[in-house]
């Protein structure tokens, strides 16, 4: 009796009926999974510093959120993933160069961590509410305060397990000081320089140095839809141009685009950093121009700024603009009637 | 705002220190206090100019006030306040030549303080001379408590030192962290975060202060 009588009863709810099995932890843990290769890599050019490294970042990270969250007394949301991701993108745009306990460094990642997680992105109302790149506020913040610490560069070591590096210059500031010809003398040739841009064997952050496994990462990203390729190639395209166009000693159109794209941090830059869902531009069309502006921001950095390196500001400077990109941009509401005021513009 | 003689001249203080503190409450006065904020020293000299001007306002506009015709009431207040600011910018150009030279430019800003004018406008000019002076002491003490606090803040922060004036030819500069302190904290977009944090902290406390004391007046009715 009991049972056909609920087989008979209508289920009444409001929409969405049909739902997605996505939820934000999934993404979270997703784009964790992406980064791997990259991380990887770091530790296999770095050697063991990189993991201390980066192991510290998540670690203080998903410290001071579920901190704070019990401070103010909110639900616990350590789970969802966001804080781990936020120390694991954190500790893989630092150098590994930064354990080292003489001179005593250790903490900078731990105040970053601090930065990043409870001032960029709790401050402002949490997940989905930040304005900037937490990893990025984290790094700028380590960056202006601790400039030497934070440019001392490791050479890649063969051995995972060497603790001793030699520092050197990264090929952006080789290319900065002494210009392309010392940077393939450096590298031996061309081809050379490439080969080593392309598998990470270079001087740079922990995660931004293999262009291959960052390829990876990304193109498994765009494949499960996460992202879409606006923002990457409209990043990655403008920043070529400008290049070839304006990066050339010998006049316009000398420049080599590929040394600019496999160099700094260009490609963890366009693939995870400048497609965050909460600090880029929803919109296809806002996508492009706020991945140009990334671009050519960087760019403009690194050809004429007193930086090697301008990706972390370029990003932080579009984030501004993505709520505005947004807006100008909104998608018409179908049926809708034009009001008296917008058919006299 | 809190008007006439209800209100007892000490509470009248209090009210510029705590519940409409100039930087942590009403936000007003940003500029100096980002800008001249980096060392201990310079903030306790521009809180103190600041103090000694709102006091000297608020007590001349305030014999005034029977004699200024409304309809050219600003421009009068401009007048008296840019009287003081001058007679300030001497005073410290005489004392404390080398303090001058840093934060000069922002006591000569002091003119154009909202805080300043407002209080003229709001509470001096319709008040008599004793309220409206510990109405000017308690908005100067509030302003001069949150420079103090911003500059001991990120000096320690940023320098890791605090220099504190001594009225002897040179500072007495504690020295605390030797090694890579802050560096951010001294720079003007430190200056931010630095406001930005010491207010939270200022509001936390009083939020906490103002749930004890309503605890203790009301016991929970059940």
């Amino acid at each position: 009796m009991e049972a056909t009588k609920k087989e008979h009863e209508l289920i009444v709810s409001v929409s969405p009926h049909v739902k997605s099995d996505e939820t934000t932890s999934r993404i979270m843990w997703t784009v964790c999974l992406a980064l791997l290769p990259a991380f990887l890599s770091g530790v296999y050019f770095f050697g063991l510093k990189a993991l201390f490294i980066t192991a510290l970042c998540v670690l203080s990270s998903v410290i001071f959120e579920s901190l704070y969250l019990k401070v103010v007394d909110k639900k616990s949301a350590v789970g969802d993933g966001s804080g781990f991701l936020t120390g694991l993108l954190l500790g893989m745009n630092l150098p590994a160069s930064l354990w080292s306990f003489s001179p005593f460094t250790v903490h900078i990642p731990i105040i970053a961590s601090f930065v990043a997680i409870v001032i960029t992105k709790q401050l402002f109302g949490g997940l989905g509410y930040n304005v900037f790149n937490p990893a990025l506020i984290g790094r700028a913040f380590a960056l202006i305060s601790w400039p030497r610490a934070m440019t001392i560069w490791m050479t890649p070591t063969a051995s995972i397990l060497a603790m001793d590096a030699k520092t050197t210059a990264t090929p952006l500031g080789i290319l900065k000081e002494e210009g392309i010809a010392k940077l393939i003398e450096v590298f031996g040739d061309k081809v050379s320089l490439y080969e080593h841009l392309l598998a990470g064997n270079r001087a740079g952050s922990i995660g931004e140095t293999s262009v291959i496994a960052l390829l990876i990462g990304g193109l498994f990203l765009l494949y499960k839809k996460y992202i879409t390729w606006h923002i990457p190639v409209a990043f990655l395209g403008t920043a070529a141009v400008i290049a070839w166009v304006f990066g050339g000693k010998e006049g316009v159109l000398t420049g080599d685009p590929l040394i600019h794209l496999m160099s700094g941090g260009m490609m963890l830059g366009a693939w995870f950093m400048a497609t965050d869902y909460v600090t880029s531009p929803s919109m296809r069309k806002a996508q492009l121009i706020f991945g140009a502006g990334c671009g050519a921001l960087t760019m403009l950095i690194r050809l004429k700024g007193g930086f090697p390196e301008g990706v972390m500001f370029a990003i932080l400077i579009m984030n501004c603009f993505a709520p505005l990109l947004d807006r100008g941009f909104r998608s018409k509401v179908f049926g809708a009637v034009k009001t008296a005021k917008e058919i006299k513009k | 705002m809190s008007s006439h003689s209800t209100v007892s001249l000490k509470d009248q203080v209090l009210n510029g220190i705590i519940k409409e503190n100039t930087i942590f409450k009403l936000a007003l006065s940003l500029c100096p206090s980002i800008a001249v904020t980096n060392s201990l020293k310079n903030g306790i000299f521009m809180g103190g100019a600041v103090l000694f001007v709102q006091v000297m306002v608020n007590t001349t506009i305030s014999l005034m006030r029977n004699v200024i015709h409304p309809k050219v009431r600003l421009p009068i207040f401009m007048l008296v306040i840019s009287g003081w600011v001058t007679v300030t910018q001497m005073l410290m150009a005489a004392l404390a030549p080398e303090v001058n030279a840093k934060v000069g430019l922002y006591i000569a800003l002091i003119v154009a303080f909202a805080s300043i004018l407002a209080r003229a406008e709001m509470f001096a000019s319709k008040n008599s001379l004793l309220p409206s002076m510990a109405d000017g002491l308690g908005m100067g003490i509030g302003f001069l408590f949150a420079l103090t606090t911003i500059s001991f803040f990120r000096e320690l922060v940023g320098k890791g030192s605090l220099t504190v004036p001594t009225g002897l030819a040179t500072d007495h500069v504690f020295t605390f962290i030797n090694t890579k302190p802050v560096l951010l904290m001294i720079l003007p977009a430190g200056g931010f975060f630095a406001v930005g944090i010491l207010m939270a902290g200022f509001n936390w406390i009083n939020a906490r202060a103002a749930a004890k004391a309503a605890a203790k007046t009301a016991p929970a009715a059940h």
